[in-house]
């Protein structure tokens, strides 16, 4: 390569450059799994010193030392199972929209357009959220107050768009045109095309795009802790969605600045992230797991 | 040119922005009969096929000229049913292509988009599809695995036979035994033969002695233009024009 090094040097220069990727390689593998390590020793603690039948309990009173985790890991799960119920339809639809449907000039347009939208502050659509968003719920469903559940599931669905527009575009963009060919080909319609050819030869892609939204709602924290009203209680009906809730985002970024380092409520603080984390884990290793099958299943593709 | 023409081609010309892919062309394609269309790369074979089923509307920045005549009906006449053009005129592509599912789901894709519902009447179409397409024995115990688990012959043949459940009047064939193997090869153009007492076949073949092997009638393409037609059996043994000539026998393309 370098005209006139002698081979041991260019040898020595192979070694010292793959040994420097390696390194940058395994240090963001490190940094997971130092991040893990720190909360699992800031957050055993609490399980050790809050007995279990409290700790899984549905009173969340950390002043009176109860510690139940349940409505918060309910409240997170609400919020964005909701959010994707939401974000889905939408998400593939304008997918769908931007990628079969318009013509070119205008796909340029829109692209950067939803890539913007990954791009506000999530400060700035709770502020959104509270000033515009909750007082239409309160006027329009009749709830006591406007910020509920479903509030923080209409921001979080909001807020997860772009990641599933961006993904699920890039999926139906892979399926080569030759499908859409064989199936115009075999008298189908456009749409005909769309929904029985070109969506399920991506339906990989669009069930990771789905999963990556979602990773990227349950961990949400500021919106949702300016919207959804951050009372710990279990929601146990569907009227419940329009009442207020609290997730566990919100509740470790209220609390964790007036806790006293090392104390019991700062450990269970700990522990509700160690829950969040291995949550996030699950769905982003399910998403990982779906593109595996896809890169090993033969044939298509 | 022919007696009984099934598709009229007249006076066509078509343009890819600037490039023009095809010049006035005119040809008639007779019924019944295996019609090879062969050239060198880039003559306009396939966009030729793609323009007699409509393929190739929603490609920007085309122009095109003349008629194509179906049944002595224009098929670019305003107010034409596409989709329904295009069960008529069934296509198979260069590529396997399998759609995603099982080979059952392929077959019955097309009857199936067109509102086929009854059971029986689709569980015939796939035995006949398979039957004539010469898939029906290699897969029949195997209709509810994936269609990508077969070999590259079978998917091409699964193809045919996905295109014929539509019971198309016409059926395009673009290369269709490009990537496999003689015997393959062997199997579709025997299942030609047996086609074209139903159907109206056009197919590019992918080699000149697959032209002469099954060539009703031939149509030469070069550079755009169409440069001689007639039936196979003449062209093949002794074209008119040179460049014809020259390309059979191999001293260019």
């Amino acid at each position: 390569m370098v005209p006139g090094t002698s081979p041991p040097v260019r040898k020595r220069m192979e070694w010292v450059i793959e040994t420097i990727i390696r390194v940058l390689g395994f240090s963001a593998v490190g940094f997971v799994a130092m991040i893990f390590v720190f909360l699992l020793l800031e957050g055993i603690p609490a399980f050790v010193r809050v007995p279990l039948n409290n700790l899984f309990d549905s009173l969340w009173y950390p002043s009176l030392g109860l510690y139940g985790v349940l409505p918060l890991i309910i409240g997170s799960l609400l919020v964005t199972v909701v959010a994707m119920l939401i974000a889905f339809p939408l998400g593939i639809g304008t997918a769908v929209f931007v990628r079969e449907i318009v013509p070119g000039w205008a796909r340029e347009i829109l692209k950067p357009l939803i890539e913007v939208l990954a791009g506000i502050p999530s400060v700035v659509l709770g502020f959104f959220g509270m000033i515009t968003v909750a007082p239409i719920i309160r006027e329009n469903l009749g709830a006591p107050t406007g910020l509920t559940a479903f509030t923080g599931s209409l921001l979080l669905a909001y807020m997860s768009l772009p990641t599933i527009i961006t993904v699920a575009e890039d999926a139906l963009d892979a399926v080569p045109r030759s499908y859409r060919d064989a199936g115009l080909a075999m008298g189908a319609t456009q749409w005909q095309t769309i929904w029985r050819v070109v969506v399920p030869a991506a339906r990989s892609g669009i069930l990771m795009a789905v999963m990556l939204g979602m990773g990227r709602a349950i961990g949400e924290t500021m919106a949702v802790l300016m919207v959804t009203g951050n009372a710990a209680r279990i929601p146990d009906s569907l009227s419940d969605l329009f009442m207020p809730i609290r997730t566990m985002t919100a509740t470790i970024a209220a609390e964790m600045g007036e806790v006293a380092r090392g104390s019991t409520h700062y450990h269970v603080l700990f522990g509700v992230g160690l829950i969040l984390f291995i949550l996030t884990l699950a769905i982003t290793l399910s998403a990982a797991s779906v593109m595996f099958r896809r890169r090993t299943r033969g044939g298509l593709r | 040119m022919v007696d009984n023409p099934k598709i009229q081609i007249r006076d066509v010309s078509y343009r890819y922005g600037q490039i023009e892919a095809l010049s006035r062309i005119s040809l008639d394609v007779p019924e019944h009969a295996v019609t090879v269309f062969f050239g060198p790369a880039g003559g306009g074979k396939t966009t030729l096929l793609r323009l007699i089923n409509r393929l190739n509307d929603r490609v920007g920045n085309t122009t095109m000229s003349g008629q194509i005549l179906i049944d002595d009906e224009n098929i670019y006449a305003p107010g034409v049913d596409v989709p329904a053009l295009r069960r008529r005129v069934g296509m198979v592509f260069a590529l396997p292509l399998p759609l995603p599912g099982t080979v059952r789901e392929n077959v019955l894709y097309g009857p199936s988009l067109a509102g086929v519902r009854s059971r029986s009447r689709l569980d015939e179409m796939l035995q006949t599809s398979l039957e004539q397409a010469a898939l029906w024995d290699e897969v029949k115990d195997r209709l509810d695995q994936p269609a990508s688990s077969f070999s590259g012959g079978q998917q091409q043949r699964l193809c045919i036979a996905r295109s014929l459940s539509l019971e198309p009047e016409i059926l395009l064939l673009d290369e269709p035994t490009s990537g496999l193997d003689p015997i393959s090869t062997a199997k579709v153009e025997h299942s030609l033969l047996e086609l074209k007492k139903q159907y109206t076949i056009i197919l590019v073949p992918h080699s000149v002695q697959q032209g002469a092997r099954v060539a009703d009638y031939a149509a030469f393409f070069l550079m755009g233009e169409l440069i001689e037609s007639g039936p196979g059996a003449d062209l093949f043994t002794q074209a008119k024009d040179k460049r014809t000539e020259d390309y059979i026998t191999g001293r260019f393309g």
